[in-house]
């Protein structure tokens, strides 16, 4: 095999931090390279550098043999790589096509030849089995098609290498494994790919090599047909990690209770005529593509929007027009969707942000003054009862990594032995040591009795996690599904929309 | 090269932002000064002078920072929670224009007076703010438009009052309200000088907006809700409630000025009786990175300029316009140095 690209001892530092060290890595034409790591073991670090985004501080880049000119993209495009990245890099008031070309014409070009431009488009969606209309705007595709558009952007590009980071973070189960057979289908035309992941599973199906970094060290490299799972696992994390198993046990009473609600905002439907039941000891997950209404429902249950119609009844009482102080004292606890834009206050100590909910309450106040005492004394219990590290009552919360951000978060929530819990997106952007912390103890809450209400888009941790599972697809909720009956095939079509036609089989 | 945010400041940093913002500010102004034929540092030499030199001229210093503290702790309690106050000047007016009105006519023991026409100051520079407060709440108007084009239209209300109702018939014709009761006049901190009590007052205010904003419960929503206006509507901290504190808070401060400088040195209102007090608040608030105890060493040294100014032009000859323009660099190299705070430069 020969190497069509060829990363040999980069080193790049961030001031003290020190993002890749002494990192080298081949590419073979026509492989499918997984570059598998935690959050911050610096994947994207190296690929910016291979892209010539950033430029390393030691170390070259040679793409068939050529060494590239460091920071400088374009030589990076003109040499054949090219790169999708995690976020899209799309126009959406633009047609695909313009998209396509957008940046690949000469500006001193007087007007544009569209006309071979669509030529060329369509012979590389064809090649290559990636349909697109090319005068589709991109604003009216779905997140799937949207990437397709930005792979054909690479390869109109005459991309041989490509580089995707992290390409199924937005796409539901069905279209990464579509995705990823497309990809197969590529490297037989000649291409050679890397792509960036911290999913495990999806290394294992769709890499034919993979390459794990760790502290911005490569730790290891595996032909994917000689390793485990949970060899990737432990080498990823640098020790063992098993994430807790959920252990059988008699559910209770309800406790959460959604009866036919419909949210309406601004004209537009957000939620429709969902219901459901969280009941005492039991964690019911609810999965979905991102953007299918998750939103809604995290705001409704942490009391930022009330229902248009029907009623959410906690312990039998309507809760639904509490706001979240109300709704906190009747006894739900919230762990937001995004932790750094709701969670927490950044630049607020961590003491100040542990009590942040409860701040008018009997125990942290007095007379309207601040009880400092008594709510660092809980700031250092949470700390030490949710393992969080690196973090004393008074530093500034923004300085913890996501996982102790995290536990702590989840501190705040289980302080108070809440009666229903949501947990929105508890782990996303966590590393597997932090995901078994987290997962710890939601099952440890649910064993003491709280009712959990599990938003979560990895199936896998949904399914781990959850005694029953119901389906968000355009604001809609499927009928629930016991987490025993639930297989990858049935989520996979429930999270499509298809789940009439079975309760009619 | 580019801008990269910084893990933590440190202290040090933070502390010697606004020194060397106040150095650039007065390099910057040395050009001009020079310009204008004189030795800058003879110039800053007058200044100092001017300002530190003798009792009366500390005094004089002392007398303009007393408004400067109130209106700048106005400024930094309203932009610490994102309320882009820009109409202490309208407040400082509608307070000052308050307290003559109802000190003239009053009749109640002196100290009850003093404290009862302080209330009314800070109840009308209070009012004035909580009309853009309520805009922005309920309509999403821009506070910064509202409140800054209210000052223009407090000044011409302020003058037709003094040319009206309020005018001080003793006055021969000059343009200036009813004196506030002589009973109710602040006394001297320093004999046969200008220096009045007022300024204990503006110090002790200091005090309690530093420990409203640190130690109570108001002060920690109100900080997260500025820091983190979701994560704050998230944990139940309700913001509408928030910014009317805040405003009312802040048009109070603005008002005291007002209120406290009709009692301590005019007397009356008159439409020239500011210098700008309430645009310097703004100044003074960035110069202490919004920090209570900053404002009154901010306050300090924006008085010194302009008390120092007026000396220096009587000895050099240099227009003590001068001072606005110190005033003003030091606000904009100020904002150059909170970014360098907040940032370091990477190649």
């Amino acid at each position: 095999m020969t190497p069509v690209l060829e990363l040999s001892h980069i080193t790049k530092r961030f001031g003290p931090l020190v993002a890749n060290e002494d990192v080298s890595l081949r590419l073979g034409q026509g492989e499918i390279l997984a570059l598998l790591g935690e959050n911050g073991a610096g994947k994207t670090t190296l690929m910016n550098i291979l892209f010539g985004h950033y430029e390393a501080d030691e170390g070259e880049v040679r793409v068939f043999g050529e060494t590239l000119p460091a920071g400088k993209p374009r030589a990076a495009i003109a040499a054949g790589v090219g790169m999708v990245h995690q976020h899209f890099t799309l126009a959406g008031n633009l047609s695909v096509l313009d998209n396509v070309m957008l940046g690949s014409e000469r500006l001193s070009r007087i007007g544009s030849d569209r006309r071979a431009a669509r030529k060329k488009l369509m012979a590389i969606s064809e090649r290559f089995g990636l349909p697109v209309d090319p005068d589709a705007r991109v604003s009216k595709l779905s997140v799937g098609e949207r990437q397709r558009v930005e792979i054909l952007k690479a390869l109109y590009r005459d991309a041989r290498v490509l580089i995707l980071d992290e390409p199924t973070a937005v796409l539901a189960r069905p279209e990464a494994e579509r995705l990823f057979e497309t990809l197969r289908g590529m490297t037989q035309d000649g291409l050679s790919l890397i792509f960036i992941s911290h999913k495990l599973h999806e290394v294992m199906a769709a890499s034919d090599r993979v390459a794990v970094l760790r502290g911005g060290r490569m730790v290891a490299e595996r032909a994917t047909s000689e390793t485990s799972s949970s060899e990737l696992a432990e080498l990823m994390v640098g020790r063992k990690v098993q994430r807790p198993v959920r252990q059988d046990h008699a559910i209770g009473a309800p406790v959460l209770q959604a009866e036919r609600i419909t949210i309406v905002e601004e004209g537009e439907t957000r939620l429709e005529d969902i219901s459901f039941t969280v009941n005492e000891g039991e964690i019911l997950g609810i999965v979905g593509v991102s953007g299918n209404g998750q939103g809604a429902l995290g705001a409704l249950l942490s009391g930022l929007m009330a229902p248009t119609s029907g009623a959410l009844r906690l312990n039998g009482a309507d809760v639904g027009q509490l706001g979240p102080r109300g709704l906190i004292a009747a006894g739900a606890a919230r762990v937001p969707e995004d932790r750094h834009a709701e969670g927490a206050v950044g630049e607020m100590t961590v003491w100040e942000n542990a009590i942040l909910e409860r701040l008018r309450s009997a125990a942290f106040s007095r007379f309207g003054f601040v009880r400092r005492a008594e709510a660092k004394a809980h700031a250092r219990e949470l700390i030490q009862r949710f393992d969080v590290r690196g973090a004393g009552p008074d530093t500034r919360i923004r300085l913890l990594s996501g996982g102790n951000m995290q536990k702590l978060i989840l501190g705040r929530c289980l302080a108070t032995g809440p009666r229903f819990l949501l947990a929105n997106q508890p782990t996303r952007g966590l590393d597997e040591g932090a995901i078994a912390a987290v997962h710890e103890e939601l099952l440890a809450a649910r064993a003491e009795g709280a009712a959990i209400l599990l938003i979560s888009e990895e199936l896998e941790e949904a399914v781990q996690l959850s005694d029953r599972i119901q389906a968000i697809v355009k604001g809609r909720l499927s009928e629930p599904v016991a987490a025993g009956e639930a297989d990858a095939r049935r989520l996979g079509l429930m999270m499509a929309g298809v789940w009439d036609t079975q309760d009619a089989a | 090269m580019r801008l990269e945010r910084r893990e933590t400041v440190p202290l040090t940093l933070v502390a010697t932002a606004p020194l060397a913002a106040v150095v650039a500010a007065l390099v910057l102004a040395a050009g001009l000064i020079a310009a204008a034929g004189v030795n800058p540092l003879a110039a800053y030499g007058e200044m100092l002078r001017g300002a530190f030199g003798s009792r009366l001229s500390l005094t004089e210093m002392l007398t303009r920072a007393t408004p400067l503290i109130l209106t700048g702790l106005a400024a930094a309690v309203a932009f610490r929670a994102r309320l882009w106050n820009i109409g202490g000047e309208g407040q400082f007016f509608m307070g000052a224009l308050a307290t003559a009105w109802i000190g003239h006519s009053l009749a109640l023991p002196g100290l009850l007076g003093m404290a009862v026409l302080m209330i009314c100051g800070m109840a009308a520079g209070a009012l004035l703010l909580a009309g853009p407060a309520f805009l922005r709440l309920r309509f999403g108007v821009d506070e910064v438009v509202t409140t800054l084009l209210l000052n223009f239209i407090v000044i011409l209300f302020v003058g037709l009052m003094i040319e009206g109702p309020l005018r001080d018939p003793l006055a021969f014709g000059w343009p200036q309200s009813v004196p506030v009761d002589s009973a109710y006049r602040l006394a001297d901190l320093v004999p046969r000088t200008r220096l009045h009590m007022g300024l204990l007052v503006a110090l002790a205010a200091a005090g309690v907006v530093w420990l409203v904003l640190t130690r109570t419960v108001f002060g920690v929503e109100t900080r997260a809700a500025g820091l983190n206006a979701r994560a704050a509507a998230f944990a139940g901290i309700s913001l509408p409630r928030t910014i009317m504190g805040v405003a009312l808070l802040s048009g109070a401060l603005a008002g005291l000025a007002g209120a406290i400088e009709v009692m301590g040195v005019t007397g009356g209102v008159t439409t020239t009786m500011s210098p700008g007090f309430g645009y310097a608040g703004i100044v003074v608030a960035m110069l202490a990175a919004l920090h209570p105890a900053g404002v009154v060493a901010a306050a300090v040294f924006v008085a010194t300029v302009f008390v120092g100014a007026d000396a220096m032009s009587r000895a050099t000859g240099v227009p003590s316009f001068i001072a606005d323009v110190i005033v003003a660099l030091s606000l904009l190299t100020m904002l150059v140095a909170l970014l360098f705070t907040t940032y370091r430069v990477r190649r």
